[in-house]
């Protein structure tokens, strides 16, 4: 297997984007990636795009030849493929872009992730994101997304005594990095308060406690590390990249404190890189829900099971903090374009590995982790990258 | 949808017909097609087996925002069960106060009105379950 190394990335602001349709989102995040990297569209081999439900949200599947003919690249004939595996859409895109690349098959690859969610209107979007749990088995009863992630929050304080409170606290540190992020679909600073008196959405979760409706897109270029030199100097490696899997169902896991395939996946991913939890110095984690990242630091390993709470509350993911956890603003303040979330953590990654995260800049960062999940656990890929 | 990718279900669904499997004994809902511990050996031997009903709440949260087909219908709650054959579903909670519903609470199935395609389309039932009579 070749090494693959990062050498361009691109991103759209994330937020309601009425003026924009999906070709443009598409288009305007390649670009950048393309410009970032300095290579031409001759130079590139392939093309993988993350996406939830285009065929939902705006009514076209087939987004790969889409995603050519935005680019302007018919006349190669470039192999586009769309990847889809709900929330993970674009982490399983980076994956599928690592494959490619480490094999040998291709040289350059643009990995992108996209979703265009605001040309459905009233509930219809929380009815497709439904459509990421089991619709026979979970949703046909009447559960929600949020009601499965409610769930696991209930379970999680009924075993370990993690309190709304410092749910709420991750939404706090998320909205305060994002505020800081020119990029976020909010940059509001909010206080536990806020979150507390927000309207519940499914209890013990508030409103506050959920991810939003996005726009947006995002894109990486991948190259064989030999080849890397060749474009940039700021070179981005991809020490490793895991993808486990596990029922579609919440109800059918062995575990419901902890997302089995997010442990599976960081115990690959750690092993890829021969690396252990400590020596990572910053990550991106799929906070969909607040406790899905109170969830994700206990299986990352960076606490214990049952500590990620107080771990939150104690400071320990803050900015400042010792791993400091989304300083994007994560999917709860930089917003959660379903498809685009995977490949707009490795954005925030390589920015924060190449030292261009201006105000929200970790100091020394040189290993950086990302952590996407599907539906309630169902599919969760990680991928860890070295600044070299 | 067509009414047949609801009446396919109806045996899970109307009287929790599950799966047992005929190599290690273990028992499924919702039903699986082969047993994730005996795989191959599974395969064929997977029986039809009726839940007993009744079952525990291990988790719960209360619907606020309902799904397009609940709308009206909230605040409704949905638990996670462990039923007594040891598997676990997601169901609703009914016929008590949501103050009521507390993780560790005993409860028994019940078949009920679920939701239904439009005002002039199927009407589509399955479980929910109650507080236990025991
Ligand atoms: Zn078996």
């Amino acid at each position: 297997m070749r090494e693959v190394a990062i050498i361009g990335i691109g991103m759209t602001k994330f937020g309601e984007l009425w003026d924009k349709s999906f070709r443009e989102l598409v288009a305007e995040a390649g670009i950048q990636a393309i410009l970032d990297a300095g290579i031409e569209g001759e130079e590139i081999d392939a093309l993988y795009l993350g996406g939830m439900s285009t065929g939902r949200f705006i009514g076209q599947e087939h987004v790969g030849p889409l995603a050519v003919e935005v680019a302007g690249l018919e006349d190669l004939h470039l192999p586009a493929t769309r990847v889809e595996a709900a929330c993970a859409s674009g982490g399983v895109a980076m994956h599928q872009g690592f494959l490619a690349v480490a094999s040998g098959m291709y040289d350059i690859v643009v990995v992108g992730g996209a979703e265009k969610m605001t040309d459905v209107v009233g509930g219809e979007a929380t009815n497709i994101l439904a459509s990421a749990a089991d619709r026979e088995w979970e949703s046909f009863f009447g559960v929600t997304f949020p009601g499965l992630y409610a769930l696991m929050a209930k379970y999680h304080m009924h075993k370990y005594g993690t309190t709304q409170e410092q749910l709420a606290m991750v939404a706090v540190k998320n909205h305060y990095n994002g505020s800081m992020n020119p990029k976020a679909q909010f940059r509001r600073k909010i206080s536990v308060e806020d979150v507390l008196k927000s309207p519940l959405v499914a209890d013990p979760l508030h409103l506050l406690d959920c991810s939003p409706i996005t726009d947006g897109a995002a894109a990486a270029i991948l190259t064989p590390l030999d080849i890397a030199k060749k474009y940039t100097d700021k070179i981005v490696k991809i020490r490793a990249s895991a993808l486990a899997c596990d029922t579609l169902s919440y109800h059918g896991r062995k575990r419901f404190d902890s997302l089995p395939a997010a442990v599976e996946a960081a115990k690959r991913a750690y092993k890829m890189a021969g690396i252990e939890p400590k020596d990572v110095d910053l990550a991106e984690v799929h906070d969909c829900f607040t406790i899905a990242e109170i969830i994700a630091i206990e299986d990352l390993g960076f606490v214990e099971k049952g500590k990620g709470g107080k771990a939150t509350e104690e400071g320990l993911t803050a900015l400042d903090g010792e791993i400091p956890v989304n300083t994007s603003g994560g999917l709860k303040a930089k917003g959660h374009p379903v498809g685009a979330t995977g490949v707009a953590q490795i954005n925030e990654l390589v920015m924060q590995l190449r030292g261009e995260a201006g105000e929200r800049q970790v100091k020394d960062a040189t290993i950086g982790l990302a952590h996407n999940v599907g539906g309630s656990g169902g599919t969760a890929v990680i991928h860890i990258l070295e600044a070299i | 949808m067509g009414v047949a990718r609801y009446w396919r279900e109806i045996p899970a669904r109307y009287n929790l017909i599950g799966k047992k499997c005929g190599v290690c004994g273990k028992v499924y809902f919702p039903p699986r097609i082969v047993c994730p511990k005996c795989r191959r050996k599974s395969i064929g031997k997977m029986e039809d087996y009726k839940l007993s009903g009744k079952g525990t709440v291990e988790s719960f949260t209360v619907i606020r925002v309902p799904p397009p087909e609940f709308e009206g219908k909230s605040p409704y709650v949905m638990a996670l069960i462990k039923m007594d054959e040891g598997c676990y579903l997601t169901g609703q909670i009914v016929d008590c106060s949501i103050d009521e519903v507390h993780i560790g609470m005993r409860v028994e199935a019940c078949l009920r009105r679920i939701q239904e395609d439009g005002k002039r389309g199927a009407i589509y039932y399955g479980y929910k379950f109650r507080k236990a009579k025991e």
